[in-house]
């Protein structure tokens, strides 16, 4: 190999049986600054409940975020991470990703934030394909900015930018990370811990960019957003049933989540929609597994040179 | 026939030796002129390699159209022994490929040089006697040695063949590079091409013989590392790469390109990644997430570019992130001219995010200082853990120059990331040291675990709207590049110590600034010039080396702005509030001409004769009456 080896890939299992295992206490970092009520409080205790399922090196684990309330995140989080730029926090953690390939990257955000200002950079993340996992606490608002039209925001929406009803079409994110490529696509609720933990804890070990989009309410700017999802109030609570390849007759009716096309069906479903995984595509190769296939390939043509002979080797075609 | 690439003509019959008219010269300027698809780059680069490899100073000045394909170009080079500074106002030579290139660049030409004309394609003013006007049929006779169905392609290096005879030029070794560069392609090419090349090399011995020459050779060897010949963005790719960048992300954009297509290619021998993003944000972001995780990153651009960085590298500055950012400058603003010169980004790169955004400015000032600033950013934005821009332009990126190649071994470096353990006392932004950025894969020794940020945070990376924090974060970042100031050396002087007038510049500039130095002193003027590479933060002492002097002129290719200064006159006036600093500018998208600088010059300071060591007659005019 050249000069250049990060730290050998710690594979996405159980840790080393020498380490304590992960807890919520060595998790935990600064105390939320979200409001009372407000549903990233349950996203972050899902995130702590799927770290310790994972049980991932402490120091191996890194959380970034882009600006919004959901993207405090990674202060609450005891790991390596850090809070970046509004919307681009995706190609810094493709930066992460494809520099370190031992690392388990996650990214949070908000619909703001992923949606509007990052909307380009999420199309073209998904078409790359890092391994890394984003989740999109989707409240259909700006709340830190203190309520205006988010692009999620439903037609009609009264906000501080729209005082009689928001009218532009807002976006259908299941439809658009599945037209953008994303190789994992799933939804959930904030109202629903045990579907949480189950979907970021998949999309953890999906080998690739894995998205997993959450309705989390803002109690403040946009009360009752999500009630038509919530069992206790009134609404609901609709999963997807995944084939199990049984052979059963009942298997028929269950969702093919390696079908493109079926995706799109549910992701067309009138909101409040279904809730778990869309989407999987596990044959689609990483970006980190195409560089780093380009490195040995190169690597092979120069007959592992050292740094100093190809250089050398540059600068005596220059002559 | 001089058929030097024919093994079966044996010894060439017509020697230059033989001949009877040949004058030596010291060093000579040829400007081909002709369209951006006739490959006159090509013969310009086989000129220039030539010079690089025959221990010649080398120059070379080069237009392009920013159109796809067509247009007109030229491309300049001046070669021959002592330093070449610059690539010649005006040219000893002039080959005009059609009736376009003669019409625009006739008066580029010295009294007394040559005009090689296609007579194919050029009529030219019979009652023209300032110089020495020939036709050759370059384009009939390419097809006629050529043949086949190969057209009039080639008649570049019919071209180089005419060169070479004119000028006595290393044939063994243009041989050589002709061999290099198309003995890749096909064995169909690299005949057609010595066929041409023979052509070329056989016409003057029976047409030309009042016009040979011999270049001077060279005084004195360099020292025991050969010549390479390149380009400003090669240079400075391998310079990032010898500097121990891995990885990196960029966007297309002209004149920046060449590096980023240079670093995807190259980085993956070395083990690295380089990617190409969506967009400049996407870019510099990648870059910084690279940089993140332990790497030396880089991101690159041109000025629009740059623009859509500055949020990006604001952040860099206040999570205080390693990032080499290289600008190639082009003319702006907005979309400006693609590919045209300007430094008009200085004050950009120091002040161009929001808030007290402090970072380090550094510019290359020709060709071999692209792969020693590189070193010089690397070793930097490392050790003060903060982004650092190198302010190329397209003047250098585009053209080539020869000089001895770098001590490679002792300057290459490479280094992983630094995931070892870190102390209980570990804090990411402590008051009383420099950062030093702990990336992922570190294990922390307190078990709590960092945060970088862009918020305001206090020593932790908790986020802070304390004003006594702000006040004293701020503090930090400011202080350790005035930290860094200290250890920089004065920017070199030369010529005169103290006296009438300082020339100062940045970038570019350096070889005409040094040209119109040495003119201006011949004529008994006493003058010093002063090139900066450290432009933000300056490095100390300036004051004092400037009050030596009755006038500062500072020579920039930028705009005077509202109150009468450039760029880097603007900045210097404000650090050393010394009312003689004054301002040359333009803003005409070109490089400066010597004489253009030191008829400024005069202008400004009242000297009487402009023309003083002023080259007005080709230096090829010895052998015309």
């Amino acid at each position: 190999m050249s000069s250049l080896e990060t730290p050998s890939p710690s594979a996405p299992v159980a840790a080393d049986g020498i380490r304590a295992p992960l807890t919520k206490k060595a998790l935990t970092a600064d105390h939320p600054t979200w409001c009372p009520g407000c549903g990233d409080f349950a996203v972050l205790a899902s995130f702590y409940k799927v770290l310790e399922k994972l049980n991932y090196p402490q120091e191996k684990i890194v959380t970034f975020s882009g600006i919004g309330c959901s993207s405090r995140f990674p202060y609450f989080v005891n790991t390596h991470g850090g809070h970046y730029l509004h919307g681009r926090s995706l190609p810094f953690a493709a930066g992460i990703s494809l520099g370190r390939d031992d690392l388990h990257v996650f990214v949070f955000g908000g619909d703001g934030d992923g949606f509007s200002i990052g909307g380009n950079h999420l199309v073209h993340t998904a078409r790359k394909n890092p391994r890394l996992t984003y989740v999109i606490m989707d409240n259909s608002v700006y709340g830190l900015t203190k309520k205006q039209t988010s692009p999620t925001s439903p037609i009609g929406f009264k906000s501080k930018t729209d005082p009689w009803g928001a009218y532009d079409q807002p976006i259908n994110p299941m439809r658009t990370l599945l037209n953008s490529g994303a190789t994992f696509v799933a939804r959930s609720h904030a109202g629903q811990v045990n579907h949480m933990v189950d979907m970021m804890h998949r999309a953890a070990l999906h080998d690739g960019f894995s998205v997993v989009e959450i309705l989390s309410e803002c109690v403040e700017f946009n009360e009752g957003a999500f009630d038509a999802a919530s069992p206790r109030k009134g609404g609901a609570w609709q999963t997807i049933e995944l084939r199990k390849n049984d052979g059963t007759p009942e298997d028929a009716a269950r969702h093919d989540h390696s079908d493109e096309f079926a995706a799109f069906k549910l992701a067309n479903e009138p909101f409040p929609g279904r809730f778990g995984v869309y989407y999987e595509n596990t044959t689609r190769p990483t970006k980190n597994a195409l560089e780093q296939k380009l490195i040995v390939a190169s690597r092979e043509k120069t007959k592992n040179a050292s740094d100093l002979d190809l250089m050398q080797k540059t600068f005596a075609r220059l002559r | 026939m001089v058929t030097p690439n024919n093994p079966t003509s044996g010894d060439r019959p017509v020697t230059p030796q033989s001949l009877a008219v040949e004058a030596t010269v010291p060093d000579v300027v040829i400007r081909l002129a002709g369209d951006s698809q006739d490959g006159i780059q090509a013969v310009g680069g086989f000129l220039a390699r030539l010079a690089g490899r025959s221990d010649q100073e080398v120059m070379t000045y080069m237009t392009i159209p920013s159109t796809i394909s067509g247009g007109a170009s030229i491309f300049q080079v001046r070669m021959g022994s002592g330093d070449i500074l610059s690539a010649g106002d005006r040219a000893d030579v002039l080959v005009a490929f059609y009736q376009h290139s003669y019409d625009g660049h006739r008066e580029s030409l010295r009294p007394g040089g040559v005009l090689l004309y296609d007579s194919d394609h050029v009529t030219a003013n019979p009652d023209d006697h300032d110089v020495t006007a020939v036709g050759v049929p370059m384009t009939s006779a390419t097809v006629e040695a050529v043949g086949g169905s190969s057209k009039e392609k080639g008649k570049n290096i019919y071209v180089l063949g005419l060169l070479a005879r004119m000028f006595d030029l290393d044939v063994p070794k243009l041989t050589q590079l002709i061999h290099e560069r198309f003995g890749g392609k096909t064995e169909d090419l690299v005949r057609n091409a010595l066929l041409a090349f023979d052509a070329g090399y056989a016409y003057p011995a029976e047409h030309l013989r009042h016009i040979l020459y011999r270049l001077e050779k060279p005084a004195h060897q360099s020292g025991s590392r050969p010549n390479v010949t390149c380009d400003g963005n090669t240079a400075l790719a391998y310079g990032l790469i010898a500097a121990g960048v891995r990885h990196g992300a960029a966007y297309p954009i002209t004149p920046w390109s060449s590096i980023m297509e240079t670093l995807r290619t190259e980085l993956p021998k070395y083990g690295g990644v380089f990617v190409q993003c969506e967009d400049e944000i996407a870019a510099a972001s990648t870059a910084l997430g690279f940089a993140y995780g332990g790497h030396l990153s880089i991101t690159g651009s041109s000025g629009p570019g740059i623009s859509l960085k500055m949020e990006a590298l604001g952040w860099a500055t206040m999570a205080e992130m390693p990032l080499i950012v290289v600008n190639v400058q082009r003319a702006g603003p907005s979309t400006g001219m693609a590919t045209n010169i300007e430094q008009s980004d200085l004050l950009q790169a120091i002040y161009g995010s929001h808030g007290d955004c402090p970072r380090v400015i550094l510019a290359p000032k020709n060709v071999e200082d692209c792969f020693y600033v590189a070193l010089e950013a690397g070793r930097i934005a490392r050790d003060y853990s903060t982004p650092v821009i190198i302010l190329s332009d397209q003047a250098i990126a585009t053209r080539i120059e020869a000089f001895v190649e770098p001590d490679l071994a002792a300057l290459m470096g490479a280094t992983l990331p630094d995931v070892g353990p870190r102390d209980a006392y570990y804090k990411p932004y402590p008051l009383d040291r420099i950062t030093h950025h702990a990336p992922p894969g570190s294990v922390m020794a307190s078990g709590k675990y960092p945060i970088a940020t862009g918020l305001e945070h206090d020593e932790h990376g908790h986020p802070t709207a304390s004003p006594v924090l702000h006040t004293k974060m701020t503090a930090k970042r400011r202080e350790k590049l005035k930290t860094l100031a200290a250890t920089l050396p004065a920017p070199e002087l030369a010529g005169d110590e103290s006296g009438d007038i300082l020339l100062v510049g940045w970038g570019c500039t350096y070889g005409p600034i040094r040209e119109a130095m040495a003119r201006l002193r011949a004529g008994g003027t006493r003058v010093g010039h002063m090139q900066m590479r450290h432009i933000h933060p300056l490095a100390p002492g300036l004051e004092d080396t400037f009050a030596r002097y009755r006038h500062i002129l500072v020579v920039e290719i930028n705009d005077e702005g509202l109150y009468g200064y450039g760029q880097l006159a603007t900045l210097l006036r404000a650090r050393t509030c010394n009312p003689a600093i004054d301002s040359i500018t333009k803003t005409d998208g070109l490089t400066y001409k010597v004489s253009e600088i030191v008829e400024r010059v005069a202008r400004k300071t009242g000297l009487a004769d402009p023309s003083i060591g002023h080259r007005s007659k080709s230096i090829l005019a010895v052998n015309v009456r």
